[in-house]
């Protein structure tokens, strides 16, 4: 019997980490990694930090070097589109017509940026960040007096306006919500980072709506707001949340719930497909629910849990969920997710930059956003994963160390 | 170029040669040396790139940042000499450097 083959659609962090676990795990069949980008995978994380800053360079975005694909067998087709996947041919068609049959196919194709339906859109300067294109746009937009009109107030939004203010552009932020991180941190860390922002010299317009982009000459020129105003800018990220690249398998027949439903192995409805990484819709044991992650440990926890599956040998164990974000001098580290809470408990002083909010469900700590506070973001995922009462009056007091609250 | 020594948990030995710029961990993710996942990418957020540097190069390194500490704190099978690699910058005085590491990397 011949070596069964693996076909990877997605050469991105997931794509290209199931490849190289794969490898590691000893699997011997052929693989092709297919990526409509024309890069190796790569890293995103430092797309709004540390390279937009100028700080890291292409070589050290890379996941493997080039030599690593030629060496571990694996072929490529970047600059390729998967267009059709056959499950009873078991093939996926490329757009340039070529036809690939696999054993398993690992679907990796990430998520896109949701962009804004309103006028001026399409209008040059109106960016979004996903990419390695995209960050190279983004920060040739950047410098000092320049004008940036970030469009949405979570993540992406605010690393990159540290990163504009670090090279010297002025930032407005501007977010529908009353707060910054609205859908993704509870009230006290929204109410810190905007501060943190505005003392960086960052402006915020919250509860705001854009209601169209302003242009001369084909280029943006300003975000008109829904109480008339319109602020003037030489550029527009917009960040408002991204969009899972399931078309393909909801196309093929595959159980989708905005993302491809995937269990404990990352397999889909289909035995022979995995779906890995940001368009995933994956169980989360600890909270008994289904739900979307987009972050790095998750896609490589996804790509672990399919190489294992495939190769035959037993999954990693569950990991808690988590996080980082590196703006200024902050890191924030983010263990668990905040389901069924029902009180908080700030640890630390916000004032001095060194704080951590649990999310506590009774006395079980359901999730921790440390800033600064590495202590209490290892301890907090150790205690997630746990499942073990905490001493409130211990977790609160700040003399005891997280080793003893952990204890 | 500083050649540096990684030794796995199982004694396997990989040298190499790394340019100065690069971090230790990204010496040895460019090089596929296993048991240095480094899945934060040398954020300093995840403890997967823990080594212990040998004795005699514990003052050439350096020491480890308060946020560092922290972390191998609540790192497994911590020592004394322990590190997070993506923290420990290469330079040409760190040519011949040794780094092991440990059983949890395995
Ligand atoms: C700016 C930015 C900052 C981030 N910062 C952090 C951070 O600090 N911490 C963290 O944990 N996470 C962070 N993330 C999230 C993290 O990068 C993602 O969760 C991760 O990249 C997901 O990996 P993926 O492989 O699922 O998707 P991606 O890495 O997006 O890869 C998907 C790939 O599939 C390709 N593709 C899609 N459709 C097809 C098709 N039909 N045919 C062929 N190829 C296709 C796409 O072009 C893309 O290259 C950040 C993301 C961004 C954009
Ligand atoms: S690579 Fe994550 S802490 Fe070093």
């Amino acid at each position: 019997m011949s070596k069964p083959r693996v076909v990877i659609v997605g050469a991105g962090h997931a794509g290209g980490s199931a490849a190289a676990f794969l490898r590691q795990y000893g699997f011997e069949g052929p693989i092709y990694l297919v990526g409509e980008e024309p890069l190796l995978p790569y890293q995103r994380p430092p797309l709004s930090k540390a390279w937009l800053k100028g700080e890291a360079d292409a070589d050290s975005l890379a996941l493997k070097p080039d030599s690593w694909y030629a060496e571990a067998d694996v072929a490529l087709r970047l600059g390729g589109v998967a267009v059709e996947i056959n499950r009873g041919a078991r093939a996926v068609t490329l757009a340039s017509g070529e036809s690939l049959s696999y054993d398993f196919l690992i679907l990796a194709t990430g998520a896109r940026p949701r962009m804004l339906p309103i006028e001026g859109a399409d209008l040059a300067g109106v960016l979004a960040l996903r990419t390695a294109a995209d960050a190279e746009t983004l920060k040739g937009a950047l410098g000092p007096g320049r004008r940036l009109a970030i469009i949405g107030g979570g993540y992406v939004g605010l690393e990159a306006a540290a990163s504009a203010r670090a090279l010297g552009a002025e930032v407005v932020v501007i977010e529908r919500e009353t707060r910054v991180l609205a859908r993704v941190a509870c009230p006290e860390l929204s109410q810190f980072f905007q501060r943190y922002h505005g003392e960086h010299g960052v402006t915020f317009e919250l509860n705001a709506g854009v209601e169209a982009f302003t242009g001369t000459d084909g280029k943006v020129a300003g975000v008109k707001l829904a109480d008339g105003r319109t602020l003037p800018c030489d550029a527009v990220l917009v960040g408002v949340g991204a969009h899972p690249n399931d078309e393909l398998a909801q196309d093929c027949g595959l159980d989708c719930a905005g993302g491809v439903v995937v269990d404990l192995e990352a397999r889909t409805s289909d035995p022979y497909i995995f779906a890995i990484g940001d368009v995933a819709h994956r169980p989360l044991p600890l909270y008994d629910r289904q739900f979307r992650l987009e972050s790095v440990p998750n896609a490589l926890e996804q790509a672990k849990q399919a190489a294992s599956a495939i190769v035959g040998r037993a999954g990693p164990t569950p990991e808690v969920p988590w996080f980082w974000s590196d703006q200024y001098d902050l890191k924030l580290q983010i263990a668990g997710l905040p389901f069924d809470a029902d009180r908080i408990l700030v640890r630390g002083d916000p004032a001095t930059a060194s704080f951590a909010v649990f999310h506590l469900k009774g006395d079980l700590v359901q999730a921790v956003e440390a800033v600064n506070a590495p202590p209490e973001f290892m301890a907090g995922k150790m205690l997630i994963s746990r499942r073990t009462p905490v001493s409130i009056d211990k977790l609160a007091d700040t003399t005891i160390s997280m080793k003893e609250v952990a204890a | 170029m500083a050649k540096i020594t990684y030794v796995e948990h199982d004694g396997t030995e990989h040298v190499l040669d790394v340019k100065p710029g690069l971090t230790v961990m990204e010496g040895a993710v460019k090089n596929n040396v296993p048991g240095i996942d480094a899945d934060c990418g040398g954020a300093c957020a995840c403890a997967t790139c823990h080594v212990y540097v040998d004795e005699a190069w514990r003052d050439k390194t350096g020491t480890a940042s308060a946020m560092e500490e922290s972390m191998l704190d609540f790192a497994e099978n911590v020592e004394p000499n322990s590190r997070l690699s993506c923290q420990i910058k290469v330079t040409d005085a760190l040519d011949g450097l040794v780094v092991r590491m440990p059983e949890s990397q395995h």
